[in-house]
């Protein structure tokens, strides 16, 4: 097996949620509530101390991941939010420990989760440069090798002496990609890395990265970008749960991962195993697309209105709530958010209980299925709750009545604006 | 590209409580603590009106109010030095460890964008920050013999000690900055306690008062708080006096006991940095 890059067996990750994991916790009133007194009083007398420490909510983010990666070969990992993935690479870059398993590496590893990791905004491109690079393992031989590329591909040259904060966000972007992208392990974990900066600087990491393919070094790359997936990889992974559900070609992975989005529960109710992040003052429980003639939906046809309803669950009061509506691609483009303070209206102020939200949605979105994020923040921007996936749908290519209809074998891009045209003969004066 | 031969193997197993030190890692990512030192010291004093002024103020100003309080108004003792040269001396060194206990302390949570996204080995975190505060303590030592020269007080050869005391003094401040760093990453009380616990420790420590005034008998018991050792160590080399070393076996060993345990328990608690951060 000297061929090997890469084992990973029985990999399994456990995170504890709730603010006092892994604390001291006394059994809360809630737990009183829902399992009794008598359950909850029995528990700390048969397991005396050991149960009051004992975390109760758990999540395991991974089980029992088992495959091997041998070397040169391209890896992509797919899933929904929530399955893994992230998790997986986190805990291959010895960021986070596994609960259980193990995995070996053999060879030099790099990765990259984030781009710009310790960029700091008070220091300049060029200082940058180097301190991101030493960051990400590289030596600073290497830097100064490959700092000509590095500046080349960033397009950035002319404000290598400015302090980054200066400079836009694309800018930002291109350089910490830059550096990136000249990392020279052999290994490579790379994390949704692609999806920074406007079209034209993706198709030019897309090509980084097809050069780096072709080195021949071992990548896991994990990315909500089919397209690239597939024109990337060989081999693709499916992880769901936690748990690897596919692994083989990717083109099979990836029709596979396609063709089974996730179905709604038809009373729309939002488990709380649903990943979810935020702080938790308020919970989404339950979300349905309605349309004027059904209740809960889950195709609408061509231009249709619909809407979405909403119950938030809140146990403490909220002053300043503004909950956020997003339209997603199933390939994870998000193309569309909308807010309940749009147009400059004032947030919503929540006491604590049920509160419905319904948002009227007018807009023709191409034949095409669809997911809606859902998240009620704090008008500071903090998160509350952020439901990623929480709902899916598919646009149909005809409309109720049937007038209009989506003519076109492909669908290209994702809505259509309400447009009018004219015509007239030029006469040449 | 490194080559075939040299392949190192990374294993990934579940935590285990305990940890080798693994320096040699340290040891292998040395330019990350060198960015990370340089990175510390440029920014420090960027945006300010007063820029590296700050590092010459902040001494500069205890020393006033010691001076004028210790010195004038409650009539201290300082040893036969002018006490405003008395107090810079222990000033210096104190600074030197405040900061950087101070600045190890908050070093994982204000690295925690950088810890839960890349690997390096933890210990250069701490390790960065303390090694961060030699710069001011060198523009308060300038300050200190600009002073001594200034009240005529004679530069003797014993000068040559200062950068051992100066040593013990960061030693004692990255070990006791272990401990703080980790368990700020659980609670996050700490950063509340530190402003307090430092003004303790620094009436602990003969900052504003000559070691002289503690009775013999206690002497002993005295020296356990390693900047003890550290300060009589520097007013010693500066301006003679009570000699440090019998103090400085207690204060060694506390400060290495320090280090030991919290190394053991850094090394235990940076497993659980990333979930917690």
């Amino acid at each position: 097996m000297a061929s090997l890059a890469i084992r990973i067996d029985a990999l399994s990750k456990r995170y504890e949620l709730g603010a006092n994991a892994g604390m001291f916790r006394y059994p809360a009133l809630r737990d009183v509530l829902s399992e009794g007194a008598a359950n909850v009083l029995r528990r700390v007398r048969e397991g005396g101390a050991a149960s009051l420490l004992a975390p109760k909510e758990t999540f395991w983010a991974l089980r029992d991941v088992t495959f091997d990666v041998p070397r040169g070969q391209v890896v992509g990992i797919i899933g929904r939010n929530g399955a893994g993935k992230s998790t997986l690479l986190k805990v291959l870059s010895r960021i986070t420990r596994p609960t259980t398993g193990g995995a070996d590496i053999f060879g030099r590893v790099g990765s990259l989760l984030e781009v710009g990791t310790g960029f700091h905004p008070d220091l300049t491109g060029r200082e940058n440069i180097f301190l991101n690079g030493a960051m990400l393992g590289m030596r600073r031989a290497e830097v100064q090798r490959n700092f000509d590329a590095i500046v080349d591909f960033s397009g950035v040259e002319r404000f290598l002496d400015t302090p980054v904060k200066r400079y836009s966000s694309g800018m930002y972007v291109r350089l910490a990609f830059a550096v990136a992208a000249h990392l020279e392990t052999e290994i490579l974990f790379v994390d949704e890395v692609l999806a920074v900066g406007d079209a034209e600087f993706q198709r030019k990491c897309l090509d980084k990265m097809q050069n780096v393919v072709r080195d021949g070094r071992t990548i896991i790359f994990v990315s909500h970008n089919m397209a690239a997936i597939k024109s990337l990889c060989q081999r693709a992974i499916l992880l769901d749960g936690g748990r690897v559900v596919h692994d083989g070609a990717v083109n099979d992975v990836v029709d596979h991962y396609l063709s089974t989005g996730r179905t709604n529960a038809a009373d729309g109710i939002i488990p709380d195993s649903v990943p979810r992040t935020g702080t938790g003052e308020a919970r989404l429980r339950r979300a349905v697309v309605s349309t004027a003639s059904s209740a809960s939906a889950s195709q609408i046809f061509l231009g249709e209105p619909f809407s979405v309803e909403m119950t938030f669950e809140v146990t403490r009061p909220i002053r300043d709530a503004v909950v956020s509506v997003g339209l997603s691609s199933l390939d994870g483009v998000r193309f569309a958010s909308i807010y309940n303070v749009d147009g400059h209206r004032e947030p919503w102020s929540f006491g604590p209980g049920l509160h419905r939200v319904v948002a009227d949605i007018d807009v023709v979105l191409l034949p095409r299925r669809y997911t809606i994020d859902i998240a009620i923040i704090a008008s500071n921007g903090n998160e509350i709750d952020y439901v990623q996936q929480a709902l899916d749908f598919t646009s149909l290519n005809v409309s109720r009545a049937g007038a209009d209809s989506y003519r076109w074998q492909t669908v290209h891009g994702y809505v259509r604006p309400q447009s009018q045209w004219r015509q007239s003969v030029e006469t040449i004066s | 590209m490194s080559t075939r031969t040299e392949t190192p193997m990374v294993r990934i197993r579940p935590a285990s409580g305990w940890n080798a030190l693994d320096l040699a890692s340290v040891w292998a990512y040395r330019e990350l603590v060198y960015y990370m030192v340089w990175r510390d010291i440029k920014v420090r004093y960027k945006q300010t009106v007063l820029g590296v002024g700050w590092a010459v103020l902040q001494p500069l100003a205890s020393m006033v109010v010691f001076t004028v309080i210790f010195g004038r108004l409650a009539q201290l003792p300082s040893d036969g030095v002018p006490y405003p040269v008395f107090t810079l001396a222990a000033l210096a060194p104190w600074q030197l460890f405040s900061s950087g206990f101070t600045g190890a302390s908050g070093s994982v949570t204000g690295n925690a964008g950088v810890i839960s996204k890349v690997y390096f080995p933890r210990l250069i975190v701490p390790l960065a920050a303390v090694a961060a505060t030699v710069v001011d303590f060198a523009i308060s030592l300038l300050l200190l013999f600009a002073l001594m020269i200034w009240y005529g007080v004679p530069l003797t050869a014993t000068l040559a000690f200062l950068p051992l005391f100066a040593a013990i003094a960061m030693l004692t401040a990255f070990a006791a900055g272990l401990w703080t760093a980790s368990l700020n990453v659980k609670y996050r009380d700490v950063r509340y306690l530190l402003p307090y616990f430092l003004q303790l420790w620094l009436f602990a420590s003969p900052v504003v008062y000559s070691i002289t005034l503690v009775p013999e008998k206690y002497q002993a018991i005295y020296a356990l708080n390693p900047l003890v050792g550290v300060i009589q160590g520097f007013r010693w080399a500066l301006f003679g006096g009570q000699s440090p070393w019998p103090l400085m076996t207690g204060s060694l060993a506390v400060a290495l006991v320090m280090l030991l345990s919290g190394l053991y328990y850094f090394r235990r608690a940076e497993e659980q940095f990333s979930d917690f951060l």
